[in-house]
């Protein structure tokens, strides 16, 4: 490519020309001045082409000169600090930043994937959908290709070593934009005493006007915009309740004003200690928005090419940056506002060959003053081509009524500035539902104010002004955002003339190269396929086509491509209707978004009263619901499988203790709570004698099976109900949501009282001897039998202590204190030391149980489970008139006796079958899979029998003991025998001792 | 995101701090009830485009349940009260017909 350096000698409002800094694109030393964007610094050094299409990889400049932009996308960073698709226009160069360009391969301006473009004929709207809908040979055909050649950036595939920081804030009004329409509306509501925060997205105050006011001289209270704008700032600088951010973009409005809003803190300075951005989560009395307005591009042959732009994007280059796409630059247009851009074009020293005006007789002030300067107005005509591919040579004249094949005239230049007219932007309105109407004169969707977004009251709390309202002009806009609107001047503007597709009779070969979506390579021709293939809702077509889909959401394709679809529909605009508004407004990334939930912070860690001395022995820990609990105690190099045998072996041989404080507690107390506990638990649970215990079992109202535990009744008006762990939390919530909505005049009260105790599980024949060891309270076969609960001093401890068993093996639980928990720990520890007493963990607590043949609630039970099923009728009361899931285990498919229950498993061959092992049966389902008849819930080596055993849910499994049936995992099949699940001592003749 | 006012404890509360129960108002079917009486207590809700009544529980506040009355589609809340009653409070009800001239009531 050749090089032009097209800084401009004067200007660029917002560059400090007496610095200079450097970053690098694609490899090479890109000088640039602070203030200046990735995109203007390009320009500035000459490099048009910025980026590739998503589709046709075609060569591609920006379009625009902020968030709008679709094309000009860069991947910025490397490494770690890679971040992807970020636009040159909205991203402000610093000194040693490394952007790259995206989606070509090898190279920018060389990019083999172009062929694509070459196969385009072959690849029009909906070829996606053909293309996977066609069958699966296509799809191993072409997924691979197109994956390859699809796509935007890379994403990055280490850790982001960035912060990131989320903040809150309430405000009465938080006002969107920080233009003067945003600044007006400050003022009115600042000084109105209001808690208000302005918004602006980028670096800097003021937004279009002081732009074009370089043009057009326009006044605010006899001020040059600039200088009012100053003015605004140092008043609301002052006042206490007025908050100014900029770098700071609204990105969704939500419901009852909720505000999601990005700022950007640390960008620019990557390794500074900073938060590198900070998410905002707001709440608004009322959100105005004065975001402005976007300019929409002219749909007509060639459109794409590097070099053409948008009127307002070339003015904005030239007073902001001092930069320009070109010295020659033709203006197509169908209103006033673009001459703004020649007049500011003109003062630069840039020529401006010839205006062509899709209006017949363009004759207002501004038109006027660009003619007075000499310029060639050409009323009624257009472009039939841009000549020149990756960089713009010049175009062919023709007339727009027409059907762009006569040429009338070759006219040179390096850039094309196109002005389709202007849409409010409307998204945060319309994000939260804030409804649109088609202003037919001026030819926009624009906030409808008769159907605002509601808050919590009903009434609006939402509303646009100036552009953001429909009121482009000057007057017009400070009008609609102030009560005391200040004395404005500027030019009268004709009215623009609606205009979809130029020239207007093109045929089908000419809107094959009109572009309505730059990123996604939509065009005019696809629009019109898909409304003659049958895609007549707007929503359907946007699929189909993928217009305004990826980074850009559409701010510039949105509207052409629903009038051309009105068009193809041949109905009005409005009845064709936009697409959804959907947050965020410009992408938000993922570390935003996670802000400090991330690494050790992610969620709370829970830790017991002994965790540390866990943590000290070596233990591999398992993460259950928020609490980590040792799986196994490994020793040095011993291998996890062999610790496990070894803590089981130490239950079934001697004794081992277990940290059991993350069980659920929760104490049920009153003088209803025996007929609160009899509805929550399928048991009887009123029945229960003080001072003993009663395994129970929980379901949902639909009769699932819930959870499950130990029940201890502590008095006469007292219980305390064992949860598993991870469900302490939830059936907390359970029981309080059953209390206080439906049995709300019993008297119960609960409390979740998990963290107030420390909890020893002390397990194996010698059990009763590490406890007597320890002295105090008796805890004799006669005075402490199974399933019952003693208190008293214990080694000193003031204890709990229940007898209780999940191993099969004599089994005592103590809760302390959990201040005493650890001193707890230490004296069974020491006490067990003639016992060769052994800690065990979670692993080795399963495989007891599995050898046991207890149940596991999230193994055995996956919300699809009954009592039933698992063989424990015997815990649902037949005495109770109701309780929860009573009534849903009568209906037919739950009573049906014809169901997968719970069964044991051996292996012929003695080998541990995989626990996702399904078992098939003969035959396919109305969804032509496989039929089954059982699957494996739980699976273990056991140490006792020295074989793998297994639990599963068979089709009617319990009747069929003895048969052999075959299960498969990943393609393995193992053979196994049906038994009983109780693998290990069937007579319960170890608990009894 | 919800903002909802808790009539427990007086807090306007964010979503985020509460957790949602579904449809409020409900009439527990018990064992006694008929298959089609279970099945429509248990899976048949009304899910209006308009006025919902919802159980919400302010469960990272005080704890308590309460029923907010509230426009499915504009979002506007007419009112929350304790969930401890079996049908709306009659000034809420005058509220949301003031509002709602056409509403359709409650059951
Ligand atoms: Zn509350």
């Amino acid at each position: 490519m050749t090089r032009r350096i097209t800084r401009l000698d004067r200007g660029g409002r917002l560059i400090d020309r007496a610095r200079d800094i450097t970053f690098c694109f694609d490899g090479r030393r890109i000088p640039a001045h602070p203030g200046d964007t990735l995109a203007s610094a390009l320009l500035g050094a000459g490099h048009v082409l910025q980026g590739r299409s998503f589709k046709y990889h075609r060569p591609r400049g920006p379009v625009a000169a902020g968030a709008e932009e679709p094309n000009a996308l860069v991947t910025l960073g490397g490494r770690a600090r890679m971040e992807p698709d970020l636009r040159t226009t909205t991203t402000e160069a610093f000194d040693g930043a490394e952007a790259r360009s995206q989606n070509r391969w090898p190279g920018l301006g060389l990019d083999l994937l172009a062929i694509n473009d070459r196969l385009s004929a072959f690849m029009p709207a909906g070829f996606y959908y053909k293309t996977f809908m066609a069958g699966r040979s296509w799809e191993k055909l072409f997924e691979p290709i197109i994956r390859r050649s699809a796509g935007l950036g890379p994403a990055p595939t280490e850790a982001d070593p960035d912060s990131y920081e989320q903040a809150y804030a309430f405000a009465d009004v938080i006002i969107v934009g920080g233009g003067v329409a945003g600044l007006a509306a400050a003022l009115e509501h600042g000084r109105a005493g209001a808690r208000v925060w302005v918004l602006e997205q980028t670096p800097h105050w003021g937004g279009r006007a002081v732009v074009d006011a370089e043009a057009d001289g326009a006044t605010i209270d006899g001020l040059a915009p600039e200088a009012w704008v100053k003015a605004a700032l140092a008043e609301l600088e002052a006042l206490p309740n007025v908050t100014l951010r900029t770098r700071m973009l609204a990105a969704g409005l939500h419901d009852h004003a909720h505000l999601i809003a990005l700022e950007s803190v640390a960008d620019t300075t990557p390794g500074a200690d900073l938060p590198r951005q900070r998410l905002w989560r707001m709440r608004a009395g009322k959100v105005i928005v004065a975001a402005g307005a976007l300019e929409r591009p002219l749909s007509f042959p060639g459109n794409d090419r590097p070099g053409v732009m948008l009127a307002s994007a070339v003015r904005d280059y030239i007073v902001n940056w001092a930069v320009s796409p070109g010295k020659r630059i033709v203006i197509l247009t169908n209103n006033d506002d673009a001459y703004r851009t020649a007049l500011v074009a003109l003062d630069a020293g840039i020529a401006i060959p010839a205006i062509l005006d899709l209006r017949k007789t363009p004759n207002g002030p501004l038109v006027q003053a660009v003619r007075d300067r000499g310029v060639r107005i050409l009323p009624g005509h257009s472009i039939a081509k841009v000549l020149g591919s990756k960089q713009v040579k010049g175009i062919a004249l023709c007339r727009h009524e027409s059907r762009g094949e006569a040429w009338l005239e070759r006219i040179p230049c390096d850039a094309v500035a196109m002005s389709g007219g202007w849409s409010p932007t409307v998204h945060l309105w319309s994000h939260c539902g804030g409804k649109l109407a088609w202003d037919t004169e001026a030819a926009f969707f624009a906030p409808d104010p008769d159907k605002p977004p509601l808050g919590a009251d009903g009434k609006a709390m939402a509303q646009c002004v100036g552009a953001a309202a429909g009121a482009l002009r000057l007057d017009a806009c400070l009008a609609s955002a102030m009560s005391a609107a200040p004395q404005v001047e500027t030019p009268a503007e004709e009215p623009i003339q609606p205009v979809w597709v130029t020239p207007a009779e093109a045929g089908p070969h000419l809107r094959a190269k009109m572009w309505l979506d730059f990123q996604n390579d939509v065009k005019v021709s696809d629009i019109q396929l898909a409304a003659r293939e049958g895609y007549q809702s707007v929503e359907h077509a946007k699929r189909y086509t993928t217009l305004g889909m990826a980074t850009d959401q559409g701010k510039l394709s949105n509207i052409n491509g629903l009038a051309i679809l009105s068009q193809a529909l041949d109905q009005p605009i409005p009845a064709t209707g936009t697409t959804t508004f959907r947050p965020p407004y410009t992408p938000i990334g993922f570390g935003a978004i996670a802000g400090e939930a991330r690494g050790e912070i992610f969620q709370p860690l829970r830790r017991t009263a002994m965790d540390a001395w866990h943590e000290d022995q070596g233990a591999h820990w398992e993460p259950v619901g928020q609490w980590r609990r040792p799986y196994c105690y490994p020793g040095k190099a011993e291998p996890h499988s062999a610790a496990i045998e070894r803590e089981v072996l130490a239950v079934r041989n001697s004794v081992g203790m277990l940290d059991a404080s993350t069980l659920g507690k929760i104490i049920v107390k009153g003088p209803d709570a025996g007929r609160f506990l009899d509805m929550i638990y399928t048991n009887m649970m009123s029945t229960l004698a003080v001072g003993k215990c009663r395994y129970g079992l929980m379901c949902s109202e639909n009769g699932f099976l819930m959870d499950d535990g130990v029940v201890a009744r502590l008095s006469e008006d007292t219980w305390l109900c064992h949860t598993t762990t991870g469900g302490a939390e939830a059936i907390h919530a359970h029981m309080e949501d059953w209390l206080q909505c439906e049995w709300w005049d019993w008297k119960v009260w609960t409390a979740n009282v998990t963290e107030a105790y420390a909890q020893v599980a002390v397990a194996g024949p010698n059990a009763r001897k590490v406890l007597e060891a320890l002295g105090g309270v008796d805890v004799s076969r006669e005075a402490l039998p199974h399933m019952s609960w003693t208190a008293g001093p214990l080694g000193g401890f003031d204890a709990r202590i229940y007898r209780i068993s999940f191993s099969g093996e004599l089994g005592f639980e103590i809760a302390v204190p959990t201040s005493q928990g650890m001193a707890l720990w230490s004296r069974l520890l020491e006490a067990g030391k003639a016992f060769d007493i052994r800690p065990y963990g979670t692993e080795a607590l399963h495989v007891l149980r599995a050898e046991k043949g207890f149940i596991m609630i999230g193994d055995e039970t996956d919300g699809t489970v009954i009592p039933q099923d698992l063989g424990l009728n015997w815990a649902l009361s037949k005495k109770k008139a109701d309780f929860l899931g009573k009534r849903a285990h009568q209906r037919s498919f739950m009573a049906s006796p014809d169901r997968w229950k719970l069964v044991g498993l051996e292996s012929l061959d003695g080998s541990v079958i995989p626990e996702c092992a399904i078992a098939p049966a003969p035959g396919e389902n109305a969804n032509r899979q496989r039929n089954t008849q059982g699957r494996i819930t739980s699976s273990y080596y056991s140490p006792t029998l020295k074989r793998g055993i297994a639990m599963g849910l068979v089709h009617n499994g319990p009747d069929r003991m003895g048969e052999e049936i075959i299960f498969n995992a990943d393609g393995k099949e193992v053979t196994a025998r049906i038994v009983s699940p109780v693998f290990y001592d069937p007579k319960g003749e170890k608990l009894d001792v | 995101m919800l903002r909802l006012t808790c009539p427990h404890c007086g807090v306007t509360a964010e979503e985020t701090e509460l957790t949602p129960g579904g449809e409020a108002h409900l009439r527990r079917a018990g064992p006694d009830a008929t298959d089609a009486e279970f099945e429509s207590y248990l899976f048949a809700r009304k899910n209006p485009k308009g006025v919902v009544f919802e159980r919400w529980r302010h469960a990272h506040g005080c704890g308590k349940w309460f029923i907010a009355a509230r426009h499915s589609v504009s979002w506007q809340v007419f009112g929350t009260y304790p969930a401890q009653t079996t049908e709306p409070p009659a000034d809420l009800i005058e509220t949301i017909r003031a509002a709602i001239p056409t509403w359709e009531g409650w059951q």
